[in-house]
């Protein structure tokens, strides 16, 4: 059915640009995950910056910096319906999955900024290798996709408990941590010299989770926001 | 009651030959032998874990609060046999491998089913509103069970692991075991699920009750 397609797409991007409106006027998440990202790089690079680090210490470095700034912001744009009391206008005026797949490509946007700055600082601040770079760039987007699947239903069910403040990384770890297991393993390979070939494993299963938990998401997240 | 009797005479056979009879592996000798306690426990913490995941589908169906309590006894229940078959496959890696805790892929995806198991009681803790808490316990639920086959299947045949698989099933995925290991075995499993199932029925009837009670009715 075309019609009711072009109505959920009209819909997710209308969503999605209340949403970017709503964070270039305040600019919370921008500024959360930046001051996080960059106090946590600035730290590693005080720290051990001038280390001759092995290429698996810094792939574990950039992904626990990549996932913690993430959790310190990714939940916002769920609590933010809920705190200002719009949630209650956005559920009688658009179905679930749009505000669902709206807010997943808010997510997305926010992680993608947040690495396009957050890379190149790394980058410079240690001495991870640049050959393989392209590689590097196709298991980051994944995992910037795995992280932005995987979080947004968490961002949901957060929103209504009534307790916020840690649950959100408490709930959203046990679901990360084979990603981020395969994630390090495979930024340490492609760093390491390996070509596409030899992670291609690797990458398929992170291709996998983004499936499955967008799918799994779409199906589960009407019971969290129709409650 | 006869069944629980046979239960009870069936694991004591299973302790007393899982002893005394030949270790099923050769090569780990006698360590081997905590293959009949450790399996049974690892298998029923996942399906506890699956069991849970239904009932939260059943709730998230009917809207029946019972449902909930459901989830919750049985993931009750898959976390001991989860914390059980963590310790002794640990004290296992101690005598064999030399070390509790090496992050083996096998260790790494059962501590994963630990947190996700302690997440799912720590989302319980932070919802105050008794339907709210279950709709979304039972959401976070599913959709932790559906990362469950990542991680029982897909990670440890990724990674090279030092956990034994050979003893049960060998690379083309056929029975090795001897029809010894594999009467006691099947034995164990079966006294441990039946164990589990005896131990979530009176947890359910117990909260049937509890409902019965505070309602006056179903």
């Amino acid at each position: 059915m075309p019609a009711s397609n072009a109505g959920l797409t009209n819909k997710v991007l209308a969503v999605y640009v209340k949403d970017l409106r709503l964070e270039l006027r305040s600019r919370y998440g921008l500024n959360a995950i930046f001051m996080f990202g960059i106090s946590s790089l600035t730290v590693i690079s005080f720290s051990v910056g001038q280390a001759a680090l092995s290429t698996k210490v810094l792939s574990a470095l950039y992904w626990i910096v990549v996932f913690f700034s993430a959790m310190s912001a990714m939940a916002q744009v769920f609590v933010r319906e809920e705190e200002s009391g719009t949630a209650m206008a956005l559920r009688l005026t658009t179905e679930p999955n749009a505000v669902y797949l709206g807010k997943l490509f808010f997510n997305l946007s926010l992680l993608v900024v947040l690495v396009a700055v957050i890379t190149p600082l790394f980058f410079i601040f240690t001495d991870a290798p640049a050959e393989g770079i392209v590689n590097f760039l196709l298991v980051m987007i994944l995992g910037v996709l795995d992280l932005c699947a995987a979080t947004t239903l968490i961002a949901a069910i957060i929103a209504r408990a009534s307790v916020k403040g840690a649950l959100f990384a408490v709930l959203s770890f046990p679901i990360l941590l084979p990603v981020l297991i395969v994630l390090v393993s495979a930024t340490d390979k492609v760093w390491a010299g390996s070509s596409l070939g030899e992670v291609s494993k690797l990458l398929q299963f992170l291709l996998a989770y983004v499936v499955i938990m967008v799918t799994a998401s779409l199906m589960l997240f009407k019971f969290v926001w129709e409650d | 009651m006869w069944w629980k009797i046979l239960l009870f005479l069936v694991m004591s056979a299973v302790i007393v030959t899982g002893f005394i009879t030949e270790a099923p592996q050769k090569q780990i000798g006698e360590a081997s032998r905590i293959f009949y306690f450790h399996i049974p426990q690892a298998w029923l913490c996942v399906v506890a874990f699956a069991m849970s995941a239904f009932y939260s589908a059943r709730f998230l169906k009917n809207r029946k609060l019972i449902d909930d309590d459901y989830a919750l006894d049985t993931a009750r229940l898959g976390f001991i046999f989860c914390l059980l078959a963590t310790i002794t496959g640990s004290i296992f890696a101690k005598v064999t491998w030399g070390a509790f805790w090496n992050w083996d892929p096998r260790q790494t995806s059962i501590f994963i089913l630990l947190l996700i198991y302690g997440a799912f009681f720590a989302l319980r803790s932070a919802v105050e509103d008794e339907d709210r808490r279950a709709t979304l316990s039972a959401v976070y639920s599913i959709f932790a069970f559906v990362t469950v086959p990542f991680l029982i299947f897909v990670v440890p045949r990724m990674v090279t692991s030092l956990h034994p698989t050979d003893s049960v099933i060998d690379e083309n995925l056929k029975f090795t075991m001897g029809v010894q290991v594999r009467s006691i075995f099947f034995s164990s499993l079966a006294a441990f699920s039946v164990l589990y199932f005896w131990m979530l029925s009176l947890t359910m009837r117990l909260n049937r009750l509890k409902r019965k009670q505070m309602t006056g009715t179903d």
